[in-house]
């Protein structure tokens, strides 16, 4: 399956669906902050990956796939459930690159200028996730092929 | 207060950038990577290097990578009981999290 963008997603999206996902967004940046000041960095950081919208995010995919299956006249739910799995397969493996942006930037933040380890560190989390995408989805091609 | 006004907006808006990129994406595994995108991390870190200086975002960062491990291991878990276990999603996504903490804490315990 090619990559493609879909601008009618958000279209289907209800505001209250980004307003959620804006609060849960500024709540972990800010209590990560708050976590720093009060028990050190060393806790606080723990927090920069911290998965802050991922329940909100999969509870949306699985009622958005829900809602589209009734429409269409079934049940919706074990869709649902299996679209968000995929869903967190895909963040399994940008959380590969979550372990390599944390790496370089580790690596860099010091002796780099803050602003370009940043975005070399970016730049690894997308090279990392998107390589461990390929491999997984050719990984699975092969699978079905010899399942078939 | 100010300051952490500002780190609510800023990461708002920055999360709420890679969770629409997310939504507008397709196939769902690719998507799925922005979920793990470092949007937290690409809103904090400069105002922390503003506010206290490049020594406390290092100890920050250096902690962070503990915090991305248990990711890794949260979203295999989600993964695994959305797929396999048919459970509905907010249950496996919220009690999850206990073990993100587990991990993310377990690591930092480990590396003192």
């Amino acid at each position: 399956m090619k990559i493609k963008l879909e601008m009618n997603a958000v279209k289907r999206s209800k505001w209250y669906e980004f307003l959620i996902r804006f609060v849960f967004g500024g709540l972990v940046a800010a209590t990560a902050g708050i976590i720093a000041k009060q028990f050190g960095p060393a806790i606080g950081g723990l927090f920069l990956a911290f998965p802050a919208i991922f329940p909100a995010t999969a509870t949306l995919i699985e009622s958005h796939e829900k809602r589209k299956k009734r429409e269409a006249g079934f049940d919706g739910t074990r869709r649902g459930r299996q679209a968000a799995g995929i869903d967190a397969a895909g963040a399994a493996l940008g959380a590969i690159g979550l372990i390599g942006f944390a790496a370089v930037l580790r690596l860099l933040i010091v002796s780099t200028s803050p602003w370009l380890s940043l975005f070399l560190a970016t730049l690894v989390w997308a090279v990392l996730s998107f390589a461990g995408w390929n491999l997984w989805r050719g990984k699975r091609k092969r699978a079905t092929i010899t399942d078939a | 207060m100010t300051e952490f006004l500002v780190r609510f907006i800023v990461g708002g808006v920055v999360v709420s950038i890679f969770a629409i990129m997310g939504d507008v994406l397709k196939p769902k595994s690719f998507a799925g990577l922005l979920g793990a995108a470092p949007s937290v991390a690409l809103a904090t870190i400069p105002l922390t290097i503003a506010k206290d200086g490049l020594a406390f975002a290092e100890i920050e960062v250096r902690s962070m990578l503990f915090g991305a491990i248990a990711f890794f291991c949260y979203a295999v878990v989600v993964s695994y009981f959305l797929r396999r276990k048919n459970q509905p999603a907010l249950l496996v996504t919220s009690t999850s999290l206990l073990l993100w903490l587990a991990v993310s804490f377990g690591l930092f315990a480990l590396s003192d």
